[in-house]
């Protein structure tokens, strides 16, 4: 499905002295099928927009359109449990809301509520326990006996049995180890390419922005600040220092490079080991000539 | 969420209701709360709103803001009045309502009770408008201390109350996080039967009190690792001290009592 925001205002209790506003005049599109991160520190308004996506916030001004459905202020959308079925929405910390008594009905909680029968939800559970990467024997088992990275599979899988077009992810590997993460991102990843989803990605980390992301929006102070594609932002040091966002790694490290050894390796999306191969052959290169 | 209860909210200021004394204030409108009861007639009764929309004036929040975060305790109000103007049965008839007699008394009787609520609502929620939590649990611990004479346990319970006010928000906060989440995966809170939306509660309490008995399990540990042992020889890093502001409400108050039991007929 395609979104697209037009000039979106939100703001938090408003005509009282703790009036926010955390969106202003924003506007940018979503293709269907893409996959989009969006970047920016903390306060930058990112989680408030991530909850127009599903329609648990209405802007207050402006307007919202996910495929068919708009949301305009004051206006209720009448099939909002449709929409909430098409867009998963997969929330920091998602292992916080688990609370029934097997792993098993958790998961068929969301396909439940949207009145998904009950041979469906169990024709859809076994994939995507594999795509979660979790056993089968887990199931019978309560969440809460679960180790915290088990738990938030389950939260996830819980998202994914809603079986959604667009999956909105906040934060999915905020507090994960290092391995955890990249098993997370390379999981998600999968499940984007494989079933053609639409994807959005709102996150702190520049490395994962670079290497999943075809589409980065950064905000700042509830505007956005840059877009564009990962290899066009993440070269504008200065700007996005401005915002408190630093360069991805891997870029930092060939900014570097440069300077020392003199020679121009541009970033085309390599891996670091053929990084690590045309970084040999330019100093190799540089041997010979001498 | 909380848009509209203002009740136990703070609101930020340096205005002379602000800096005064905590004590002096709690003190203050228990006082109001025990006066309200003498008033008895229309000369005392406008003299105590006077009084009262004078202090919410002091406090320099805005009037609307203030009587919007009423808005809850309208209904009560308004339930109060209809009850007198049926169930009392002095004075004239003046007019029925559905064969029901309205009497001169009732009405009269129905205003005063409902301004009374009034001035009570309104006062007590200036209090927690101008007072953080923290000051509000170190005047209870003050006031109380005669009390520690007797064994009674001030200290712990204005632990008790001082935990309890810093987890609301925390609680409120973590409430609206899961109930959007569990709204993602299709739970309707707001439409639907009863039954249904009393069910829905469910996802909803579960994951609540697990994260609350997390949350007490860390701060237990927190306060142990920091060496915490209760009351017994706990200096405070902001001593509570009575300033010529707080004699000066105090006196002030005392005049427009007397004026109250002036008016009184």
């Amino acid at each position: 499905m395609d979104i697209s925001f037009k000039q979106v205002n939100y703001t938090y209790q408003p005509n009282t002295p703790f009036e926010h506003h955390a969106l202003r005049n924003l506007s940018f599109t979503i293709s269907s099928g893409s996959f989009v991160a969006i970047v920016g520190h903390t306060g930058s308004g990112k989680s408030t927009l991530i909850q127009h996506l599903n329609g648990l916030l209405r802007p207050t001004g402006g307007e919202v359109s996910i495929g068919p459905y708009q949301l305009m202020p004051g206006k209720k959308v009448k099939d909002i449990k449709v929409l909430r079925e098409k867009v998963g929405v997969v929330f920091q910390y998602p292992e916080h809301q688990l609370f029934d008594e097997t792993v098993k009905k958790d998961i068929a909680f969301g396909p439940k509520n949207f009145g998904v029968d009950y041979e469906e939800i169990e024709k859809r559970i076994p994939p995507i326990l594999d795509a979660v990467q979790l056993p089968e024997e887990l199931l019978e088992r309560s969440p809460f006996d679960l180790s915290g990275g088990q738990m938030r599979r389950v939260a996830i899988a819980g998202v994914l049995a809603m079986d959604p077009s667009v999956l909105v992810l906040d934060e999915p590997t905020a507090g994960l180890d290092p391995r955890g993460q990249k098993e997370m991102m390379d999981m998600f990843y999968q499940l984007h390419n494989a079933k053609g989803l639409t994807t959005i990605l709102v996150t702190h980390s520049m490395e994962d922005a670079l290497q999943y992301a075809d589409h980065v929006i950064i905000m700042d102070h509830g505007t956005k600040y840059m877009e564009g594609t990962p290899e066009d932002l993440f070269v504008q040091k200065d700007k996005l220092q401005a915002v408190q966002l630093d360069l991805p790694e891997i870029i930092q490290f060939l900014r570097k490079i440069e300077d020392k050894f003199q020679v121009s390796l541009p970033y085309e999306g390599q891996t670091i080991s053929e990084l690590g191969i045309q970084l040999k052959e330019h100093l190799k290169g540089d041997v010979t000539d001498e | 969420m909380s848009n509209s209860l203002i009740i136990g909210q703070y609101v930020p200021s340096d205005s002379f209701i602000h800096r005064l004394d905590p004590r002096t204030k709690i003190t203050m409108i228990f006082l109001f709360v025990i006066f309200v009861f003498f008033a008895n007639s229309a000369a005392s009764y406008a003299w105590l709103t006077a009084f009262a929309v004078g202090i919410a004036l002091a406090t320099k929040i805005k009037i609307p803001f203030i009587l919007r975060g009423l808005t809850p305790v309208w209904f009560l109000i308004i339930f109060t009045f209809i009850l007198h103007l049926i169930v009392t049965k002095d004075g004239d008839i003046l007019f029925q309502i559905f064969s029901f007699p309205v009497y001169s008394g009732g009405v009269i009787q129905g205003i005063a009770i409902s301004f009374r609520f009034f001035l009570l609502i309104l006062v007590t929620s200036l209090l927690t408008l101008t007072t953080t939590p923290i000051e509000i649990t170190d005047a209870i611990e003050s006031l109380l201390d005669p009390l520690k004479k007797i064994r009674f346990p001030v200290h712990e319970l204005a632990l008790m109350m001082s935990i309890s006010l810093r987890f609301i928000p925390t609680l409120m906060q973590e409430t609206e996080k899961i109930s959007k989440a569990q709204a993602s995966r299709g739970v309707d809170f707001k439409t639907g039967p009863v039954k249904d939306r009393i069910q829905a509660i469910v996802p909803l309490l579960v994951p609540l009190f697990v994260s609350a008995f997390k949350r007490a399990e860390d701060l237990a540990m927190a306060m142990e690792a920091r060496g915490y042992q209760g009351g017994e020889g706990r200096t405070k890093l902001r001593e509570l001290k009575i300033e010529k502001r707080d004699i000066f409400s105090f006196i002030i108050f005392g005049l427009v009592i007397i004026v109250l039991f002036l008016l009184r007929v």
